[in-house]
């Protein structure tokens, strides 16, 4: 079962590292889907290595939250691609010094 | 606990007594009266008139006289009943209340009547209500008479507070409203420049002493766990060498800068730049005597702490010379009764310092010259009444027959002081010489002395002021004063000359001596009766010189330049200020420099530095937040790793 | 078996996410790994999640991901330069530091074999987890449902754009219209068509003006974006040939009149600005 657990690791780095090289706002939100993804597919692992099923329960709660996130996250985008015309996560750093 | 002066006589000499007052009843209750009625005086005057100040300017001065006449009334009852009781309870103890309680330690606001305190609230009301009397003629045309009045009110109330509190913490209340009145009286013509210098030199030299006083009250309190007197004086003999002597000397402090002792006494001659009646009041007959009463009621405490008794002996003796000398230089003629008061209380002091053989005399010789001194000062003031406010008395002379009346109670005076027998100061003075010169023939041959120049510095301010020739400016006309300044001096007068009466029979020194104890008696090396043969002589001598130095020649409107050292010094106040000067005020302003320095440069420094230091810091950090959502997210994975980092180190480890 | 198939088609895919330049590339390689993970799931006896996956995620989300592409704009690329100074490195270093040391601390955990769900199934995995799904966890459960909801509300409001003017009336539009023309020349009538050749009508083929040069506000901007534009002279080059093909004589004797009744038009041609986008137009 280990190769999962490594499976799951190596997309979740790679997931972490594209949030932070990618600068288009959406394909940011991908790279935080394949990180909650590879965290979907440890729990799971989990869940059939322990032989119950709460690692399957946590994985369906962590999908709903991924849910609502991405449902608020890309009307955000939305609304500050409508003000700003730029789906850039560097063009959105008002907020600093 | 009744009968401690007899068990004083019956044991013997050197005992000292316990202060153990009964409870206040009958007429007794009636005490905290006498500081209520002038302190209500104070408060009406001060406080409530202003709110009607038309209707209080009219009678306002009425009511602060007749609030210290009225204390004066009830403190001539308790005399009465005081004196009619058995020797052994006259000490009287009132509880008004509890002033403050804060763990152990507790103030009581008690008041406590015994011999001591009595004569000493005949001396301030009867005194300070011929001063009222006088104030109000001498006031007459100032427009702020009715504040005056509230400030003397203030003034009486908290004179009686010294002498009549029960503890120390009480007397330090009084102490206190002593100073704060003579502040306000001293400036109270504050629009001269020098009044105003003069008011916060006597302020702040009496903090000097109140410093004094406050730490020694701190110390009781850390020694005895109280200031009451009663338990004080019981326990005063247990106290450890060191610390009595400490007290006695922090009390000798207080009490060097109220009664204007060496090395305090710079304030008192340039208080006089305040009214006349002040002079009289305040630094003639009841402030400065406040020293000698700490002393004398703190003599359970002088008594245990020879040092400190040696020390009150050396201060007085230094003072008494330099206030005489003083007085002899000076052409100012409240400067001149200035340095005579403080020579005057230099014995008194000097007496206070003998212990139990002399507390009577020093308080006998503080009534006595309550008296001629206040009639002095009146005088003086008189003399400037008629004068057009001139002090000079270069501008004086022949005076005589343009104020008799004046004159002749200004002479009373006079013979009083310098001791002319059958007066009032011969009998005071000359008994605290004679106890001196039982105790220390040195000590005893320095008051001599004093009593020699006594004798020419007044009889140099009599000349000047009345028998020699007119010196007048052009446009003064000299008159006698109204009656309503005239009558107090008459009855001051009486009073100088016949104030000796209180000796008879040796009546004081019994009446006191509950309180002071009795005496170990010492011989003196010469017959009593030689001595004031003595003290006379040297009395007359310093006469004559006056009058061969003074009389015979002329005298210069302007004082002469090319004196003597000695004059010189003496102008200059024995070069008090200068002393001060250097001592003090240039170290001190120096120090204040250099710490003001200090405080903007390492303080602040510090302070800012450290805030411009954090200021350029954080400009530095705050680059940190660029608004790139990428570089926080990569901060955040930098610590996801450092976290799973550790734990792989802790899990391997 | 499958595992090792799957597990290297993933990897390549996430990281392809990584360096692919359009945002509809990378929702398509998402996809793959979305689908593979099912497949994973099915593998890891969870066949609940199997069909979850692939009816939520690739279904739901991925389609939402594309709706938001399509409206900000299929064109909107990254460009290869890095804007924050070192951060591309850095990312480098520090994922591939964590992914390393996530592989080594999970090679140091010894697993053993796997229990497996056969048990923890019995009676089918959909109803094992309702079970345990509204027993243990319903308050979690409610607590997801409170979430939605409040996930829905919130996309709504950030979505909803609250009207600031009046809504223009067809007067008002059509006096805009004119002041428009009267004030930038605007033209007044719908934009040009595009192809209007007789071997080329297709949208990418810009029409031509009467004096040749290319109309290009006739092509729509995404095509312009995308670089897919035939070129009119491009178009012009096989003129001769056509010509040869048809004959020399043949002449043009309309061309004449066209060109005069053109040349009244021309000015208002060929002054528009190409400012007239689609964007704007379909607001």
């Amino acid at each position: 079962m280990t190769q999962y657990i490594v499976l799951s690791a190596i997309l979740f780095t790679i997931g972490c590292v594209g949030v932070l090289t990618r600068r288009n706002a959406i394909v940011v939100f991908m790279c935080v889907e394949l990180m909650l993804n590879a965290s979907n597919l440890a729990l799971v692992t989990f869940a059939r290595q322990h032989g119950n099923l709460d690692g399957q329960v946590a994985a369906f709660f962590v999908r709903v939250v991924a849910a609502a996130e991405v449902v608020i996250g890309l009307a955000i985008i939305m609304t500050i691609f409508r003000t700003r015309r730029s789906a850039s996560v560097d063009d959105a750093s008002l907020l600093k010094y | 606990m009744t009968n401690i002066f007899l068990e004083g006589a019956t044991h013997g000499a050197g005992e000292i007594p316990v202060v153990a007052p009964v409870a206040a009843d009958g007429v007794f209750s009636l005490l905290w009266l006498v500081i209520g009625l002038p302190l209500l005086g104070a408060l009406v005057l001060l406080a409530i008139a202003p709110m009607a100040s038309k209707a209080f300017d009219r009678f306002g001065h009425y009511l602060g006289t007749a609030t210290v006449a009225g204390s004066f009334l009830l403190s001539l009852v308790l005399f009465v009943r005081l004196l009619g009781s058995d020797a052994g309870e006259r000490q009287v103890r009132q509880h008004l209340f509890t002033w403050f309680e804060s763990g152990s330690i507790r103030a009581d606001m008690d008041l406590l009547l015994d011999p001591l305190s009595v004569l000493f609230l005949l001396l301030i009301t009867g005194v300070g209500s011929l001063i009222h009397v006088y104030s109000i003629g001498y006031m007459e045309h100032d427009p702020r008479r009715r504040r005056f009045f509230g400030y003397l009110n203030l003034f009486v109330a908290s004179m009686l507070m010294v002498v009549l509190a029960a503890n120390f913490v009480g007397v330090f209340l009084g102490w206190e409203g002593v100073g704060l009145a003579s502040y306000l009286l001293i400036g109270f013509w504050q629009h001269r420049p020098s009044a105003a210098a003069a008011q916060k030199k006597a302020f702040i030299t009496n903090r000097v002493g109140d410093i004094g006083l406050s730490l020694g009250i701190a110390a009781m309190f850390a020694t005895f766990g109280t200031t009451d007197f009663a338990k004080v004086s019981e326990l005063s003999g247990q106290a450890s060498e060191g610390m009595i002597n400490t007290i006695g000397l922090l009390l000798l402090l207080a009490a060097a800068a109220k009664s204007a002792q060496v090395p305090l006494q710079g304030w008192l001659l340039d208080a006089m730049e305040g009214p006349t009646p002040v002079s009289a009041l305040i630094h003639a007959a009841t402030m400065v005597t406040a020293g000698v009463y700490l002393v004398v009621r703190s003599n359970f405490i002088f008594e245990h702490a020879q040092w400190a008794q040696t020390a009150v002996v050396v201060v007085a003796v230094v003072t008494l010379l330099a206030g005489a000398i003083i007085g002899c230089a000076k052409d100012d003629i409240k400067r001149v009764l200035a340095g005579s008061t403080m020579s005057q209380i230099g014995y008194m002091m000097l007496a206070a310092g003998l212990g139990p053989v002399g507390y009577p005399f020093a308080i006998f010789h503080l009534l006595t010259h309550g008296f001629f001194k206040a009639n002095m000062f009146l005088g003086a003031g008189s003399v400037m009444h008629g004068m057009n406010d001139d002090v000079d008395m270069r501008h004086y002379g022949a005076l005589t027959k343009a104020m008799p009346v004046t004159f002749v109670t200004f002479a009373m005076g006079y013979l009083a002081i310098i001791g002319f027998p059958g007066f009032s100061g011969f009998w005071s003075k000359d008994k605290i010489i004679e106890s001196a010169l039982a105790e220390n023939v040195w000590v005893g041959l320095l008051a001599l002395l004093g009593a020699g120049i006594t004798g020419y510095y007044m009889t140099r301010l009599m000349i000047m002021t009345f028998t020699s020739p007119a010196r007048w400016d052009d446009d003064v006309d000299p008159h006698e004063s109204p009656k309503v300044m005239t009558v107090p001096l008459i009855v001051l007068a009486a009073l100088s000359v016949l104030g000796g009466v209180l000796l008879i029979g040796n009546w004081i020194v019994d009446f006191l001596t509950p309180v002071t104890g009795v005496a170990e008696h010492h011989e003196p090396p010469l017959p009593a009766i030689v001595i004031t043969l003595i003290v006379t002589a040297v009395v007359a001598v310093g006469v004559l010189v006056a009058f061969f130095l003074v009389h015979k020649r002329e005298i210069p409107r302007e004082a002469p330049q090319d004196v003597s050292f000695l004059t010189r010094a003496a102008r200059k106040d024995l070069y008090g200020d200068a002393i001060n000067d250097a001592v003090f005020t240039r170290p001190g302003l120096a120090m204040a420099g250099g710490l003001t320095t200090v405080d903007r440069h390492v303080v602040d420094g510090l302070v800012e530095g450290g805030s411009s230091a954090t200021g350029g810091l954080s400009e530095v950090l705050r680059k940190l937040q660029n608004g790139f959502v990428r570089s926080y997210a990569l901060s955040l994975l930098a610590g996801a790793l450092v976290v799973v980092l550790a734990l792989l180190a802790v899990n391997l480890g | 078996m499958t595992f090792w198939i799957l597990a290297p088609l993933m990897v390549a895919a996430a990281l392809g996410l990584l360096f692919v330049r359009k945002a509809v590339h990378a929702a398509m390689l998402l996809a793959v790994v979305m689908i593979s993970l099912a497949v994973l799931y099915a593998l890891l006896e969870a066949p609940f999640l199997f069909a979850v996956q692939i009816i939520v995620y690739t279904g739901a989300i991925l389609m939402l991901f594309l709706f938001v592409l399509m409206l900000v704009g299929v064109d909107a690329s990254d460009s290869v330069v890095e804007t924050i100074r070192g951060q591309r490195l850095m990312a480098t270093v520090v994922g591939l530091l964590f992914g390393a040391v996530l592989v080594i601390g999970i090679g140091q955990v010894g697993l053993g074999t796997a229990v497996g769900l056969e048990e923890a199934n019995a009676g089918g995995n959909v109803d094992r987890l309702a079970d345990i799904l509204f027993s243990r966890y319903v308050f979690a459960f409610e607590a997801t449902s409170a979430l939605l909801i409040t996930a829905a509300l919130g996309a709504m409001v950030l979505a909803h754009r609250e009207r600031v003017s009046a809504k223009p009336t067809q007067a008002s539009l059509a006096a805009q219209r004119l002041r428009d023309y009267a004030e930038h020349g605007k033209p007044l009538g719908p934009l040009p068509a595009p192809g209007v050749y007789a071997r080329h009508n297709a949208v990418d083929t810009p029409a031509l003006l009467p004096d040749g040069t290319i109309a290009e506000s006739s092509v729509s901007r995404v095509l312009a974006a995308r670089g897919t534009v035939r070129s009119a002279p491009a178009l012009a080059d096989d003129i001769h040939e056509v010509r040869r093909q048809l004959g020399d004589d043949v002449s043009m004797p309309a061309t004449a009149g066209k060109d005069g009744a053109a040349a009244n038009t021309t000015e208002d041609v060929t002054t528009p600005d190409g400012s007239h986008t689609d964007g704007e137009d379909s607001k």
